[in-house]
């Protein structure tokens, strides 16, 4: 169980996060932001495994992942 | 004590414990003897790759709080001169020494105060400005050095202390100050890590949204118009009733008041201002005794630059003549006293 | 849930003016991320260098220098030389510390300061325009060697990492990069050995960042990320260079 947010705000619509994302789940909204970009969002949330690439490839910052720890 | 020592000595009186610098005739004797005397007393000596590096280096000590100072000659402070302008842009304190010599180019060793005009009118890029001490003897220099890093502190700005090769090696008895505390004041600004400060310190002069580097601008403006008003410092030898003033700073002023009393002694009436702090300049001062004298001389081991400081402080109300060697060439007083008498004859001087 | 991916404390919480897919916010995160886990916040203090990044004395929440170009290394030297227990980093690029700079970075090395210095190598002058930087690589198009970068006329690229190795005063010579997440854990990992390496005393340290400038190298970001691994990597290869006896 994991969940990753995005900071739509913050994104500056660069896709470097759509690629490394292990299930695909990742697109560009068809939103526009303040800053007048596309911004990065999921739609198969129940997919993310919380592996956290998408959050370590983002230059700003725009991406949260929160994850089940398991049990000891 | 040689006039290179008491700076050195000065400094660390006046509680600089770090110096970075690189060598460069003819000041290198002062960091000679930096180099020992500053571990005596917990303080460090370095020697950088180049005078860029060194006033960068005293831009990061001075930052970090240090009481710090570095020292060259006209081609070396030439390179420091963007330095000089961040220093003055963060409005940071330090101290820069400049003995100066024969140019331009690469010129010579000799003795020269051919970088007036970099010292007090910018030197490097921005509106900025500079304060300028000009000691003539080694107790000035060992006394000034003091004032100097004093002043620093309480402008937060960079000051210079002006001399030559010729104050650099002269040998003078020199009154310490043993026993005087030196004060450094706190300094809340400084990026020593936040610590437990809470807010960030930042040292800057980089301002993209002009509206801010104006604030910047006018906030400096405010503090040099201070500046101005407060710390202009000159001397004066005889010049009650003289008709003519010369003026004259360093080492050329100690050759002019040899001058003065030749003259007064062949019954010329002839007097000497020195001004101490070339920025500010003592301007007040000269443009008062423009009210008495009939005509000023300026005295300078170059081809006529702070003349023109004298003629906007006189401004207009008598005539300001130059009388210059260049070069690295000593004016001797013989040939001072000539120009003098020249103006007496009525040549020049109605 | 338990946040395993958010925002470092070092960093302030606004947003970067850096172009889309610009690597700069990378760097920025990965050395705030160190700060962090070292809980080194409070005791480091930056210097920041002319170029894009001159901004990175507002980005992190620890005490800023801005210094001129190139001079970082030797503003750090007079910090760190006042404040010996601080740890003190330079963050610059290609053109602030590998030609202007370049005097000051082999000095500081030289001398063994006890700084950190992060190199932000994206080939090319960013902000002003997109010029040959010392570092492009052969053939590479800039705004200045329309034909590609050439011999006879630009010579050769300066590798950074390899001119500093063989000096006695640098301790920790590492180069990383940050085109995938594998690359980016990596140069996280340098990054933290390097600050390490200061707080020990060790030395000069310094590591070297591939990095993408979509924008100047006229790519999509996507685009750019591919053209580092494909054309920079091969030049300037990765990895540690010179690490102390006795730091895994």
């Amino acid at each position: 169980m994991a969940r990753v947010t995005f900071r739509e705000e913050r994104c500056k619509g660069c896709r470097l996060c759509t690629a490394v994302c292990p299930k695909g789940i990742i697109f560009m909204s068809g939103r526009i932001n303040d800053m007048g970009y596309h911004p990065a969002a999921v739609d198969e949330q129940e997919k993310c495994t919380g592996c956290t690439l998408c959050a370590i490839m983002c230059p700003d910052m725009v991406i949260e992942v929160e994850r089940e720890e398991k049990e000891l | 004590m040689k006039g290179n020592e008491a700076i050195g000595e000065g400094a660390v009186r006046a509680g600089c414990r770090y110096f970075f610098g690189y060598p460069i005739t003819p000041q290198s004797e002062l960091t000679h003897y930096l180099a020992k005397r500053l571990p005596e007393v917990g303080g460090l000596y370095m020697q950088a790759e180049s005078e860029v590096a060194s006033i960068n280096m005293v831009y990061g000590a001075s930052g970090a709080g240090a009481r710090v100072m570095t020292s060259s000659s006209g081609p070396g402070i030439s390179l420091m001169q963007e330095g000089i302008s961040y220093l003055a842009g963060a409005e940071l304190p330090a101290v820069v020494v400049n003995m100066m010599r024969g140019g331009p180019g690469l010129g010579n060793i000799a003795p020269s105060q051919a970088d007036y005009f970099q010292a007090t009118k910018g030197g490097g890029h921005g509106d900025y400005r500079m304060i300028v001490l000009a000691p003539n003897s080694v107790q000035e220099i060992y006394d000034i050095v003091k004032k100097a890093f004093d002043l620093a502190d309480r402008y937060r700005n960079p000051v210079m202390v002006m001399a030559d090769g010729i104050m650099a090696q002269m040998m003078e008895p020199v009154e310490v100050d043993d026993g005087i505390e030196t004060v450094i004041p706190e300094k809340p600004w400084a990026a020593t890590g936040v610590g437990n400060r809470g807010r960030k310190n930042i040292i800057n002069s980089c301002y993209v949204v002009p509206e801010e580097m104006e604030a910047l601008n006018i906030k400096l403006k405010q503090k040099y118009a201070e500046i101005l008003q407060k710390e202009q410092l000159c001397e004066s030898y005889l010049l009650e009733g003289a008709e003519i003033a010369i003026v004259s700073f360093g080492t050329a002023s100690r050759i002019c008041r040899a001058v003065v009393e030749k003259a007064r002694s062949l019954g010329m009436p002839v007097g000497l201002i020195r001004p101490v702090t070339l920025w500010p300049f003592p301007g007040d001062f000269i443009g008062r005794a423009a009210d008495s004298v009939k005509c000023f001389l300026s005295v300078e081991m170059n081809m006529g630059q702070m003349v023109e400081d004298i003629r906007l402080s006189v401004n207009g109300k008598a005539p300001v003549y130059h009388y210059g060697r260049l070069g690295g060439m000593i004016p001797s007083a013989k040939d001072i006293l000539e120009e003098v008498k020249r103006l007496f004859a009525g040549g020049a001087a109605v | 849930m338990k946040k395993v991916f958010t925002r470092p404390k070092s960093l302030k919480d606004v947003s970067f003016h850096y172009c889309p897919g610009c690597t700069h916010g990378v760097a920025h995160r990965l050395i705030a991320e160190v700060i962090d886990e070292l809980g080194i916040r409070d005791m480091t203090i930056g210097v920041a260098p002319v170029g894009c990044s001159v901004f990175v004395m507002d980005y992190f929440d620890v005490d800023m220098f801005q210094g001129s170009h190139g001079r970082a290394p030797a503003v750090a030297t007079g910090i760190k030389r006042v404040l010996p227990d601080r740890v003190v980093f330079t963050y610059q690029g290609d053109g602030d510390l590998a030609a202007i700079g370049t005097g000051e970075v082999v000095h500081a090395a030289a001398r063994g300061e006890k700084i950190t210095v992060i190199f932000i190598n994206n080939a090319i002058y960013a902000m002003t325009g997109g010029q040959m930087a010392p570092t492009t690589i052969m053939g590479q198009v800039t705004k200045t060697t329309p034909g590609g970068r050439d011999k006879d006329i630009n010579g050769f690229p300066v590798k950074i990492c390899e001119m500093l190795t063989p000096l006695d005063g640098s301790a920790y010579i590492a180069r990383a990069a940050v085109h995938s997440p594998r690359a980016i854990i990596s140069a996280k990992k340098a990054i933290r050995k390097a600050f390490e390496v200061q707080m020990r005393g060790l030395g000069f340290s310094l590591v070297e960042i591939l990095s993408a400038c979509p924008t100047n190298w006229g790519l999509s970001p996507l685009e750019a990320v591919r053209w580092l691994e494909e054309n920079m990597v091969p030049y300037y290869p990765l990895g540690e260079y010179k690490t102390p006896v006795g730091v895994i």
